[in-house]
C-alpha cells in the first residue's frame, strides 16, 4: 500500500483486495461481538477535517477509526480558524504539530488531498475532493458488489447520472476496472465529461439498452439546480430518461443489485419503491462503509507488521 | 556616456564582428575595431540580437507590490535580454487613465533597466462597459499604442468593434485576451481528457477560437489592427493563418510556457502551472511551434505574472492564475526553437524584437544591428545550459513553471541605448 490514499489509482489489483479482504476479516471479526472495538490503532490520532458538510461521511470515518481505537479530532471548517481565513496549508502545518497519524479530508476542490499530502508527514485519505474522486465510497460499493454477487471479475456495472460532477462514479471506474469488473456510463451527453472516451467504460446515452446487460445499476445523485445550468431541461424530463422505477428495475437480470452511493433523491434518479426493494443494497453500502474505512485506516496506519 | 568595444560577437549568429558603441548608437560594426577609451566586452562565441521586446507583462505595480514593481520586473526583464516591455493594465488601481500610465512610465523611467511600456485598459476598469479614455492615454507622455482588458476578454462584439475602430485615430492596437466568458465559468485547464479525470471544469479550445473568429472578421470590417493575446490552441492557430491569408491586419503572440508544457503539468494539482489560457496538448504546442516558425504567430510574448506565495501555495482551484517568464523566454524559444532547427537567429530576433516592436509601435527598438541605430542589444551564451533556480531569479516572486528543468541559454549582456543593463550575467543596477 501507498502511504496515501488519494485515488483510485493508488491501489493496484492486489492493495485492493487486500482492502476487501481485511474489511471481510474485520467483518467476521466483530460479528456477533457485543463490544464492536478492536485494540489496533490505540494511541493513533486520527484527525476528521472536513470542508464541506458531509455528516455521513464523518460519521462513518469517525466510527471506523474509533472502532479501531483510534484518537478521533473532527475539525470542521465552519466555525474554526478556516473560516477566519486561515489557509489550507496553515491548518496542515498546524495538524502536524500537533502529532496526527492521518487526516481524513473531504474538500470542495479537486486536488486538495495531495495537495495536503506535500505538507504532512502522516497519511492522508481522501474523503471527497470537488469532482474528482472519493476512493473510500468506490472501496465500499466493490465491498458490498463482492459480498452480494460473491465476485467483481466480469461483474457488469452500470453507473447512470451525473457522472461529469461526481467523484464517486470516477473512483468506481477507476477501482471497479483495476478489479477486473466491466463498467458503463450511461448519462444525457451534458452530464459526461468531454474526455470520457479515454475512461476504461463503455459509455451511453440510453439506460433501457444498458439495464438487461447490468449485474449491478449504480444510480448517481442528480442536483436539481443542474437543470438551471441547462444540463437538462427539467427534472421530470430527467427523471424519464435516466431515473429508475420499478418498471425499468424489472428489466434487469433476476441476481441484479441497485445501488445508489446517498443522500438520494427519492423520485428523481431513483423511485421510492426501488429504493426500498430487495434489491437495493442503500442501507447495506452504509454499514460496510465502516468496514471499509476501518480496512483503508488499519492498512495505512497499524498494517505495517 | 562610456563608450564600449563588444568584440567577436556573431550578429544574428553570423560572421563574428566588433560592434562599437558610444552615445547610446551603434557606431561602428566590423571586424577588427578599435577604440581609445572604450570599455571591451569579449563576446567570442555569443550571438548578438537586438534588444528583445515583450508585448504582454504584469508588472502589478501599482496595487501588488508584494509580487512585483516596476523595478524588479524591470531587473527580470533586462536579465532575460529584453530592453522593451509592455505592462498590461491590469493594475489596482487600473491602468484606464492618463494619470495611471503615466505613474507606470515614470516607474519605469526610474528603474532604467527597460523601457517600461504601460498598456492602457480597454474599458474602464476593465469592466468590458465602457471604453476608458483611449485618446488620453494615447496622448500622454507613456505614449500608449497597445490597449488591452488582458485576464479579461472584451466579450461585447459591439463593444469590440468600436474600439478597434476608435484606437485607429492614433495607430493603436487593440490586444484581445480571447475568452468567451460563458463559456469558462469555473473553468481549471484545458478541457479534455487530463480534465476529465482530474476533476477540474474543462476551459474548452473553442471558448479562444470563437472569439478570435469573432474579431479577426471584425477587424477586417472596420479596417483596423488587431493583436492576439496569448494564442494556446491549434485551431486558433489556424484562424489566424486563414485571416493573414485573406488579408486582415492581426498579429498575434505566444507564450513560451504554451510553446514547452503540455496540460500533463497539471497532474499532481499544483497551482504553479495554473494559468489563463490553460495549458494545453502537445497536438497544440506542435501547432504553436509550426505557426512561431511560419510567421503566423508575429511573436512571443511572456505573460510574466509574478504572484505572491500565499496566492499559489493553496488548491489548485483557488490560485490565482499566472507564471513567470521573462527570464527564461528566450531559453525556452531557443529549446523549443532553435535547436530543433525550426528558426535561426534572424527568425528569434524577428519574433522576440522585431515584430513585437512594430506592433507596439516602438520605433527606437527591433532595429537592425548596424551604424547608426540605437544601440538596444543583448549578447547571448547560446551552448550555456543551467538549471532553473526559482529562488534565483530577480523577479520577487517564485512561480516559476520552469523550476528544477535544465534550459538551454544564458543572456551574458544587454544593453539599452548603450548603456549595459546587464554585464556577465548579472544587472547592473
Amino acid at each position: 500500500m501507498k502511504r496515501h490514499l488519494l485515488e483510485a489509482a493508488d491501489l493496484d489489483r492486489d492493495d485492493a483486495t487486500l482492502v476487501l479482504d481485511t474489511a471481510a476479516q474485520i467483518d467476521s471479526a466483530l460479528a456477533g461481538r457485543e463490544v464492536k472495538k478492536l485494540p489496533t490503532l490505540r494511541g493513533r490520532t486520527v484527525v476528521n477535517l472536513f470542508y464541506e458538510d458531509s455528516t455521513r461521511t464523518r460519521i462513518s470515518f469517525e466510527l471506523a477509526a474509533k472502532r479501531l481505537s483510534a484518537d478521533v479530532i473532527n475539525f470542521s471548517a465552519k466555525g474554526s480558524s478556516v473560516s477566519k481565513g486561515e489557509s489550507l496549508k496553515d491548518t496542515a502545518l498546524t495538524l502536524e504539530a500537533m502529532g496526527s497519524d492521518a487526516v481524513v479530508i473531504r474538500h470542495g476542490s479537486s486536488g486538495a488531498p495531495h495537495r495536503l499530502a506535500g505538507w504532512v508527514r502522516g497519511s492522508v485519505v481522501n474523503a471527497g475532493d470537488g469532482t474528482h474522486e472519493h476512493p473510500t465510497q468506490a472501496l465500499l460499493d466493490a465491498y458490498t458488489i463482492r459480498r452480494r454477487l460473491g465476485r467483481l471479475d466480469g461483474v457488469r456495472v452500470t453507473i447512470v447520472g451525473d457522472v461529469l460532477h461526481s467523484r464517486v462514479a470516477r473512483s468506481n471506474v477507476g477501482l471497479l476496472h483495476t478489479l477486473g469488473a466491466e463498467v458503463t456510463l450511461v448519462a444525457p451527453p451534458t452530464l459526461l465529461p468531454l474526455g470520457v472516451g479515454s475512461w476504461p467504460a463503455e459509455v451511453g446515452y440510453d439506460l433501457d439498452a444498458a439495464l438487461p446487460k447490468s449485474d449491478v445499476v449504480m444510480m448517481l445523485r442528480v442536483q436539481a439546480e443542474r437543470m438551471n445550468a441547462s444540463f437538462f431541461p427539467s427534472a421530470r424530463e430527467y427523471s424519464r430518461r435516466y431515473g429508475l422505477d420499478a418498471d425499468r428495475m424489472a428489466a434487469l437480470p433476476e441476481e441484479a443489485i441497485v445501488m445508489h452511493p446517498g443522500p438520494m433523491n427519492r423520485g428523481m434518479e431513483i423511485a421510492a419503491d426501488v429504493a426500498d426493494s430487495v434489491r437495493s443494497t442503500i442501507v447495506e453500502q452504509v454499514a460496510n462503509g465502516v468496514s471499509t474505512r476501518m480496512a483503508v485506516l488499519y492498512l495505512l496506519l497499524g498494517g505495517h507488521a | 556616456m562610456s563608450t564600449y568595444l563588444i568584440r567577436g560577437a556573431r550578429p544574428l549568429g553570423g560572421d563574428p564582428a566588433d560592434i562599437l558603441v558610444a552615445d547610446g548608437r551603434i557606431a561602428a560594426l566590423g571586424d577588427s575595431l578599435s577604440a581609445t577609451g572604450a570599455e571591451v566586452v569579449e563576446a567570442s562565441g555569443l550571438i548578438a540580437l537586438p534588444g528583445l521586446v515583450d508585448l504582454h507583462t504584469h508588472l502589478r505595480e501599482p496595487g501588488r507590490e508584494d509580487a512585483e514593481t516596476v523595478e524588479t520586473g524591470s531587473r527580470a526583464a533586462a536579465l532575460g535580454g529584453f530592453t522593451a516591455v509592455h505592462a498590461m493594465a491590469n493594475t489596482d488601481p487600473v491602468a484606464d487613465t492618463a494619470g495611471v500610465v503615466e505613474q507606470v512610465w515614470r516607474l519605469g523611467q526610474e528603474a532604467g533597466l527597460v523601457d517600461v511600456v504601460p498598456v492602457g485598459a480597454v474599458t474602464v476598469g476593465l469592466k468590458g462597459e465602457r471604453l476608458a479614455e483611449l485618446g488620453a492615454m494615447a496622448d500622454s507622455a507613456a505614449r500608449v499604442r497597445v490597449f488591452s482588458d488582458d485576464g479579461h476578454c472584451v466579450s461585447d462584439p459591439a463593444l469590440m468593434r468600436r474600439a478597434l475602430e476608435y484606437v485607429k485615430a492614433f495607430d493603436g492596437v487593440v490586444a484581445q485576451h480571447a475568452e468567451e466568458p460563458r463559456l469558462t465559468v469555473g473553468a481549471q485547464m484545458h478541457e479534455g481528457d487530463r480534465s476529465a479525470r482530474l476533476g477540474l471544469a474543462g476551459w474548452p479550445a473553442a471558448a479562444e477560437e470563437a472569439i478570435i473568429a469573432r474579431d479577426v472578421l471584425l477587424a477586417q470590417h472596420v479596417g483596423a489592427r488587431l493583436h492576439v493575446c496569448h494564442v494556446s490552441t491549434a485551431g486558433s492557430v489556424e484562424i489566424l493563418r486563414w485571416a493573414k491569408s485573406r488579408g486582415v491586419r492581426v498579429t498575434a503572440e505566444v507564450t513560451p510556457h504554451h510553446l514547452l508544457l503540455t496540460d500533463a503539468c497539471a497532474e499532481g494539482y499544483d497551482p504553479v502551472f495554473k494559468v489563463n489560457p490553460p495549458l494545453r496538448t502537445d497536438a497544440d504546442v506542435e501547432a504553436l511551434r509550426a505557426g512561431l516558425a511560419d510567421g503566423t504567430i508575429d511573436a512571443v510574448g511572456t505573460d510574466h505574472a509574478p504572484h505572491a506565495v500565499e496566492d499559489k501555495e493553496s488548491e489548485w482551484a483557488q490560485a490565482r492564475p499566472g507564471m513567470l517568464g521573462l527570464e527564461q523566454a528566450l531559453s525556452v524559444v531557443i529549446q523549443t526553437m532553435v535547436e530543433p532547427g525550426r528558426l535561426d537567429w534572424a527568425g528569434v530576433a524577428d519574433r522576440m524584437s522585431v515584430r513585437p516592436a512594430a506592433i507596439g509601435r516602438l520605433g527606437e527598438h527591433g532595429r537592425p544591428l548596424a551604424p547608426g541605430e540605437p544601440a538596444n542589444l543583448v549578447l547571448v551564451d547560446a551552448a550555456a545550459r543551467g538549471t532553473v533556480d526559482p529562488a534565483a531569479l530577480a523577479s520577487r516572486s517564485r512561480n516559476s513553471p520552469y523550476a528544477g528543468r535544465e534550459l538551454p541559454g544564458r543572456v551574458v549582456a544587454t544593453f539599452l541605448r548603450g548603456t549595459p543593463t546587464v554585464l556577465d550575467g548579472k544587472a547592473t543596477r
